[in-house]
């Protein structure tokens, strides 16, 4: 089943993957994609005008109760949790930390597994915690499409091998090799 | 746990039961919230929670409270609090009189980072301020006004960024654990129970803040609740929604000019 949408999870070490991952998408793909991406409160960085560089996607931040769009690249916002409501609109949310984390990438896997079921397709990048196991896990029982970067090739494994030791059917691919399914399976 | 269409069933019946209407807020929310309630209390699934709600008033109370997300912190994005001193505070000034809506207060911290500013700049003797909330907990926290200091560090840091002066330990009375706002930032608050939902404007307010909040819920019920606002709100009067909320989906939304775009401060004009 063809996806709605791709959601990438990083942490350390997770945003040059990111950005060979977007550089080498196949320009005619056009669903919507979502970077949830730890980062630093109450800083403003240039994270979405790098991304821009680098995409044929218009990049922007999320901002509450906005639709989902094809050819938009989405950001979490610092400091906000980023769900999927049923009619495509984002919500943002300020509850607790999860995994220490705000976004948190577990909320944002589970949320839009929810929604899309089995048409989403959910990515774990390198990083130093266990962020996004549990998500990328409930988005696999949906019958989502689930990767994980390869372990070896992650800068910081912790991440990926947190999904593979809860879930050991995900696909673990490296940067090459996600880029390649994504531009065979999403257009 | 439960599904979507479980949510909208036990949404239903808290409406017809209990007279709360939770039926448009944010269902991506509300399901997480139901979920951790079930975690906390044991409920393997919607039967179970149903059961427990409809049998049992104690649990219904602590559900609300509960489902609601209280977290807040001093001086939650200082940048605001800076910007609404220097665009905002002088328009106060002008007036012999000000009240102020702190709406979605959860348990003080907004409304007392408010006041404390509103000391600094010596508008507090002429200033009254509702903080409201619908949960009757975060009304009572909000009375007695004690933080856990954990987390200090992170609102002096704040404080600062926003232009604090003071040192703002001074503004509270302190053991190792917790820390007490002192009683003269109390004073000239009220604290009550108000439901955005359900209730209607009941004081003309000079400045509402409401950050944080609409986020909870869908656009049908943000726009009931702005138009609440536009009617509380005298012509240039000022409101303020969270960072990350907007106007633009609002039937208000002409009737408002941008002070700050960033910091989502908006001045009533027609
Ligand atoms: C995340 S807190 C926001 C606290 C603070 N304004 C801030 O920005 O840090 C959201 C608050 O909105 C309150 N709330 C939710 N639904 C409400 C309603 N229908 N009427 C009034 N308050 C509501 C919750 O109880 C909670 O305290």
């Amino acid at each position: 089943m063809k996806s709605q949408a791709i959601i990438i999870g990083g942490s350390a070490g997770a945003f040059n993957t990111i950005l060979s991952i977007l550089g080498q998408l196949d320009k005619r793909i056009n669903i919507p994609i979502v970077i949830v991406l730890h980062r630093l409160k109450n800083t403003t960085s240039s994270f979405e005008t790098i991304l821009q560089r680098n995409t044929h996607y218009t990049v922007k931040e999320i901002e509450d109760k906005e639709q989902m769009r094809n050819g938009m690249l989405y950001t979490a916002p610092a400091d906000y949790h980023v769900l999927l409501e049923e009619d495509y609109t984002f919500s943002l949310d300020v509850s607790e930390l999860v995994n220490f984390s705000r976004p948190s990438i577990d909320v944002t896997f589970e949320s839009f597994s929810a929604v899309l079921k089995e048409k989403c397709c959910g990515i774990l990048l390198s990083g130093s915690n266990h962020d996004g196991a549990k998500g990328l896990k409930i988005m696999a029982e949906n019958k989502g499409n689930t990767i994980i970067q390869d372990c070896n090739e992650a800068e910081f494994a912790n991440m990926p091998n947190a999904a593979k030791t809860l879930y050991d059917q995900h696909k673990e691919l490296n940067t090459t090799n996600i880029i390649n399914i994504l531009n065979n399976e999403c257009y | 746990m439960i599904t979507l269409k479980e949510l909208d069933e036990l949404l239903f019946t808290i409406k017809k039961q209990f007279d709360y209407d939770f039926s448009d807020y944010s269902k991506a929310s509300m399901l997480r919230r139901i979920h951790r309630f079930m975690d906390i209390h044991a409920m393997k699934n919607a039967v179970d929670l149903k059961f427990e709600l409809i049998n049992n008033p104690a649990v219904f109370q602590n559900f609300i409270n509960e489902i609601v997300v209280n977290v807040s912190e001093f001086f939650r994005d200082p940048s605001f609090f800076k910007s609404l001193q220097q665009k905002v505070f002088p328009y106060l000034e002008s007036y012999p009189k000000i009240n102020i809506w702190s709406a979605g207060c959860s348990f003080g911290e907004e409304t007392y980072s408010l006041n404390i500013l509103l000391k600094e700049n010596n508008l507090y003797a002429k200033t009254r301020i509702y903080a409201t909330d619908i949960s009757s907990n975060a009304i009572e926290r909000s009375r007695k006004g004690i933080y856990d200091n954990t987390n200090f560090k992170e609102y002096t840091k704040n404080y600062y960024e926003c232009g604090g002066k003071e040192s703002l330990n001074d503004y509270f009375v302190s053991d190792p654990r917790h820390s007490m706002i002192h009683s003269e930032f109390k004073q000239n608050i009220l604290f009550s129970n108000h439901n955005l939902v359900a209730d209607g404007v009941f004081k003309e307010c000079q400045l509402i803040l409401c950050r944080n909040v609409l986020i909870y819920f869908n656009s049908n019920l943000q726009n009931k609740a702005l138009e609440l606002f536009y009617q509380s709100l005298p012509i240039h009067g000022f409101l303020a929604i969270g960072k990350k909320e907007s106007l633009r989906f609002s039937s208000v939304y002409e009737n408002f000019k941008e002070i700050d775009r960033e910091e989502k401060i908006y001045q009533k004009i027609k």
